[in-house]
């Protein structure tokens, strides 16, 4: 799996996406400069975490603008896999890749923790190393994770499935919405399936001496789906 | 902003123009000559009754006024000898601001050089940007902790922001990657406004800079005490990892040099602030905004990253930031390890606001400005470099070989200063005396102290008390994960571990200090915090290497104050000796006290201790929380009947007296060696120590860590007796009687909340524990006793010859610990 990690300035997790997918799991991977204007060979895009241009004017509003993300655009209408974890999930909806837009989080504060997600789609190709319905334990770190929505595509979202990761409470029924996000929507993709954005970190919960491994099977999905075409 | 604020820095604009107006050469030439046409200029430490006469000119003798520059009279004096003539106001200003506390450690350097600071794993000692032990595998930890009090004291949110963005510019500086954070704070009572508007500010604050930076908040110290009311402690400590050959300095390198400006503009943000860290808080401190500097972590973190690529493409001689006194300490400094001179042309000094002068482009603490001094042919590769990162760099001098500090505006000469002179403040030596109401309360008898009925209620509110009461909602937020080498987290152990990612290492950190040890019993009490942070390290199965240390007191002229700084100077040193932690660097924070209608209060002195280990093999390590159905607990060190010092006394008897808890520095290390050799041979994955609130909040605290139960006895027969056959069975009692105190003559509350010193609790397997016994009856010197079995739904506590048995369930621990901070942060 060829892999291209874009660096916007403000990225801060750019090295660990990085380090899951070239040492953890040993795939080819490349970091891009965000005033590069043409991407190396590559199966798939990271857009990671951070506060891009010190999320002036609005989380991934800027960056969203940079000209790498002509290229990158390019590459998802070409089919490419594209992958966009908390700031990078703000860009791609800034972008206008992904819908809906994330709002500050409803207590207004920054929240750093482990929460509970749900698989709700186990057929995608950022999601198929898990089973439907699959409980994982990843930490999320953001100030801005609240997904907001018109109500016809949260409903579009819902009736195409596009809603791959959802909060869901420790035990059954108890709150797990850390952030206030409608239908405690984690993590969607695009109609055509290529396109994920999450709030989470999956690649903080990669590596067992990390406290969880229940991340990796993001980039293992990613890899089986390569590799199976 | 305020209409003070406003009207204060008018007050400046106006003061700065007219002397921009009016610096025409031959007034300059002139005020060189005689040093005195100009009026003394706007300090940020004075009040706008002070500041309207100075927007017009005023003829009194620059003598007269030294004191606006931060110096005293004889410290004037002693200027015009080592200038051999009289300094005009830039100069004066600049000696002031390098002879202040801040820069020029005149009270308490002195008192350093009883400090350890060699070893075989210091790369670095005392004396740069910050500290740097080798662990190994030729990777190196820089690290060092600074204080940011006087600024947090006036604007928490950026005077704690940008108290992590100086400390993080130290360790980049060094070449170093900086990976984690931890924040030492210290406020008043919980309750008050004061207080709340105070934390949730400094929270913000450290949140908005350390997150946006990427660099992990990963522990620390959040302590409640009436004495930091108004002057609360930020301390903040950084680490930062790197290769060896990365290591960089803060030096001008060699004759020719070119002096590179890069980063923010300058503004007139953070004027004297090294005066104004070194003065007492006045309730005029409200105009004293101005002097608190505004972070932007952005721009910190192009910096950090430029810096760092700059670094390892070898093309810089020397680094260094602008921290306090920006532009002067810095270059300053570089010449004088370089042992050579500078000429600086101010006017090229990207100026964030017009009608700059020179005394303020020198003074100004604007954040986000280092200074690169590039190896010569490398100039183009390096502004090529910064240039990626859309950063602007501006040459503002060069570096020369007349070992002078000579600065130019527009061409003229108007500060000429031997770099030597600056940089070696004269150093007082005072006399301390102790207080006698302290030393009072010290000596005070305890024995009239009663024992309360209800022991169960008692240590409800102990687990309550903000200062041990969790941290949890304060962590979260902050991003503890980031880098993807945080091991253990806020909360999990004693100490936060880092991985290092292609090595089998761990690094491990801490920063400990409770004042009111201090406070009574300065020597013992600083002793203890050095020990009580080695404590920590071993708790997670580190090896303690080096220490940073952040020095909070008041007004050294104050003999009571001195006594304190100069005991506790003594007290880390001896303590550091004995554990083979040398001291690397470390930052000083006096004057840290409040006027109020003339009664001054000065804090509790605080010595606050960051020290950093090394795990050999980071899969061995231990956190806190009691983990497996059946683990025996074993308490390593011996219970007392001290209650000197204790948080019990405080918080139930409203005592602060006593003696502190007698440490044995030997014992100590014995102790400590006994818990790191069970964790390494991996018989051991569970240890705390006991601290504030004794063995009792240490068992809660491991209970609701590992959301687990237990059943404790303090008396060995009784306990023996207590057992179940399959248990008597697995277990020989081993403890050396000879070294146990009889409990019966520890009083109940002492055995439970006392907090005698150099004491463990640790846990290990049921199968092990027959060869964890003999191994230490064998091999280890430190006292030892089986005290009790993890299991079941409730924390029971038997004290047998007390006729005692005490049970919480953890539903009732864990709402009393976890409580009181969901409270004050919601």
């Amino acid at each position: 799996m060829k892999t291209t990690v874009i660096q916007f300035p403000g990225s801060n997790c750019d090295m660990d996406a990085f380090h899951v997918v070239s040492s953890v799991l040993g795939q080819p991977s490349s970091l891009v400069w965000h005033t590069e204007t043409a991407l190396p060979p590559t199966d798939l895009v990271i857009l990671p975490g951070g506060f891009s241009y010190g999320d002036h004017l609005r989380s991934g509003a800027i960056a969203a603008r940079s000209p790498v993300m002509l290229e990158v655009k390019k590459h998802a209408q070409r089919g490419g896999l594209v992958l966009g974890i908390c700031n990078g999930f703000q860009v791609l909806t800034e972008s206008g890749l992904l819908e809906g837009a994330l709002l500050r989080n409803e207590n207004l504060h920054f929240l750093c923790k482990d929460v509970n997600l749900r698989v709700e789609n186990s057929q995608t190709a950022f999601s198929s190393a898990y089973s439907q319905g699959q409980i994982l334990r990843i930490p999320i770190a953001h100030g801005e994770g609240n997904f907001y929505a018109d109500p016809e595509t949260l409903s579009r979202l819902e009736s195409e499935n596009r809603v791959v990761f959802r909060y869901v409470g420790a035990v059954q029924d108890a709150e797990g919405n850390p952030n206030g996000s409608l239908n405690d929507i984690a993590g969607i993709v695009n109609t055509r399936g290529n396109v994920l954005g999450l709030m989470p970190h999956p690649e903080r919960a990669s590596e067992e001496i990390l406290g969880s491994s229940d991340g990796l099977g993001v980039f293992e999905s990613l890899v089986s789906t390569l590799a199976h075409g | 902003m305020s209409s003070d604020e406003q009207e204060l820095r008018r007050a400046y604009r106006d003061a700065a123009l007219e002397w921009e107006n009016s610096s025409d050469a031959a007034l300059w030439e002139n005020t060189i000559a005689d040093g005195i046409e100009r009026g003394s200029w706007p300090q940020s430490t004075q009040t706008l009754e002070d500041l309207k006469p100075m927007t017009q000119i005023q003829t009194p003798t620059l003598r007269d006024r030294a004191q606006t520059f931060g110096l005293s009279l004889e410290e004037f004096d002693l200027v015009v000898d080592v200038m051999e003539r009289e300094p005009n106001p830039l100069e004066a200003a600049i000696f002031g601001a390098m002879w202040s506390e801040h820069c020029g450690y005149k009270n308490s350097r002195p008192l350093f050089s009883r400090f350890p600071t060699t070893g075989p794993q210091v790369l670095q000692g005392p004396g740069e940007n910050a500290g740097v032990v080798d662990i190994g595998d030729g990777f190196a930890v820089a690290f060092k902790m600074e204080s940011h009090n006087h600024p947090s004291a006036v604007e928490p949110v950026q005077g704690a922001a940008t108290g992590v963005g100086g400390i993080l510019r130290d360790i980049f500086a060094m070449g170093a990657r900086p990976f984690a954070v931890l924040d030492s704070l210290r406020f008043g009572d919980l309750s008050s406004a004061r207080t709340r508007f105070l934390l949730h500010g400094e929270v913000e604050g450290i949140a908005m800079y350390g997150n946006a930076m990427g660099v992990a908040t990963v522990g620390g110290e959040i302590t409640f005490h009436p004495s930091f009311e108004e002057n609360p402690l930020v301390n903040v400590m950084a680490l930062g990892l790197m290769r060896h050959e990365d290591l960089a300095k803060g030096t001008m390198g060699e004759e020719g040099n070119q002096i590179y400006y890069v980063g923010s503009k300058t503004g007139r943000d953070g004027l004297g602030g090294a005066v104004f860290a070194s003065a007492d808080l006045s309730s005029d401190s409200a105009v004293d905004r101005p002097a608190v500097q505004v972070g932007d972590p952005f721009m910190e973190k192009l910096l950090l990253e430029a810096t760092l690529e700059a670094i390892r493409a070898g093309l810089v001689a020397g680094v260094q930031d602008m921290g306090a006194a920006g532009l002067t300490s810095s270059t300053v400094e570089m010449a004088y390890r370089a042992n050579l001179g500078v000429d600086l042309h101010l006017e090229r000094v990207p100026m964030r606001e017009t009608g700059m002068i020179p005394l303020e482009l020198m003074l100004s603490e604007s954040q986000e400005r280092m200074i690169l001094v590039p190896i010569p042919g490398m100039e183009q590769a390096l502004e090529d470099l910064l240039a990626k990162y859309e950063l602007d760099v501006v040459t503002i001098g060069e570096v020369a070989a007349h070992g002078r500090y000579k600065l130019y505006w527009h061409g003229e000469l108007v500060g000429d200063m031997p770099v030597n002179a600056l940089n070696e403040a004269p150093k007082y030596t005072r006399e301390g005396v102790e207080s006698e109401e302290i030393r009072a309360k010290r000596e005070m008898n305890l024995s009239s102290v009663p024992i309360p009925e209800n022991l169960e209620e008692v240590l409800l509110k102990l687990l309550s008390h903000p200062t041990i009461a969790s941290k949890r909602p304060i962590f979260e937020r902050f991003d503890h994960q980031v880098g993807a080498n945080s091991v253990l987290l806020p909360g999990q152990a004693d100490a936060a571990v880092m991985r290092i990612k292609g090595s089998s290492k761990g690094v491990a950190a801490t920063s400990d200090c409770n004042p009111r040890f201090v406070y009574l019993d300065p020597y013992w009490g600083a002793a203890s915090a050095v020990a009580e942070a080695a404590r920590n390290l071993v708790c997670v199965g580190a090896k303690p290497l080096a220490i940073t240390d952040n020095l909070n007191f008041g007004n050294p002229h104050r003999p009571d104050v001195y006594y304190q700084l100069e005991r506790s100077v003594q007290g880390i040193a001896d303590a550091c000796l004995a554990l083979g932690t040398p001291v690397t660097g470390g930052n000083v924070s006096l004057y840290n006290q409040y006027v109020e209608a003339g009664r001054t209060v000065a804090i509790h002195p605080t010595p606050t201790i960051g020290m950093v280990g090394v795990l050999e093999d980071i899969s061995k390590r231990a956190t806190m929380g009691f983990k497996r159905d059946g683990d025996v607990i074993l308490l390593i060190g011996e219970n007392s009947s001290e209650l000197g010092a204790s948080q019990y006394l405080e918080t139930i008897h409203g005592l602060e007296a006593g003696q502190v808890p007698r440490l044995g520095l030997d014992y100590e290390r014995d102790n400590q060696f006994a818990v790191r050799s069970l964790i390494a041979i991996g018989w051991c994955d569970t240890a705390h120590d006991c601290s504030d609130g004794g063995l009792a909040v240490a068992l809660s605290e491991m209970c609701i860590a590992g959301n687990n139960g237990a059943r404790v006895s303090f008396d060995p027969e009784a306990y023996s007796k207590a057992q179940s056959e399959e248990f008597k069975q697995d277990v020989t009692y081993y403890a050396r009687a000879d070294l146990l105190e009889d409990e019966t003559v520890i009083r109940a509350d002492a055995l439970l909340f006392g907090e005698a010193q150099s004491r463990f609790v640790v846990a290990v397997k049921a199968e092990d524990i027959n060869y964890v016994l003999s191994w230490l009856r064998v091999y280890m010197v430190a006292p030892y006793q089986v005290i009790g079995r993890v299991g079941g739904e409730t924390l029971e506590l038997d004290l047998d010859r007390h006729e005692l048995k005490l049970s919480w369930s953890l539903e009732q621990l864990r709402e009393a610990f976890e409580k009181p901070l969901l409270e004050a942060m919601a």
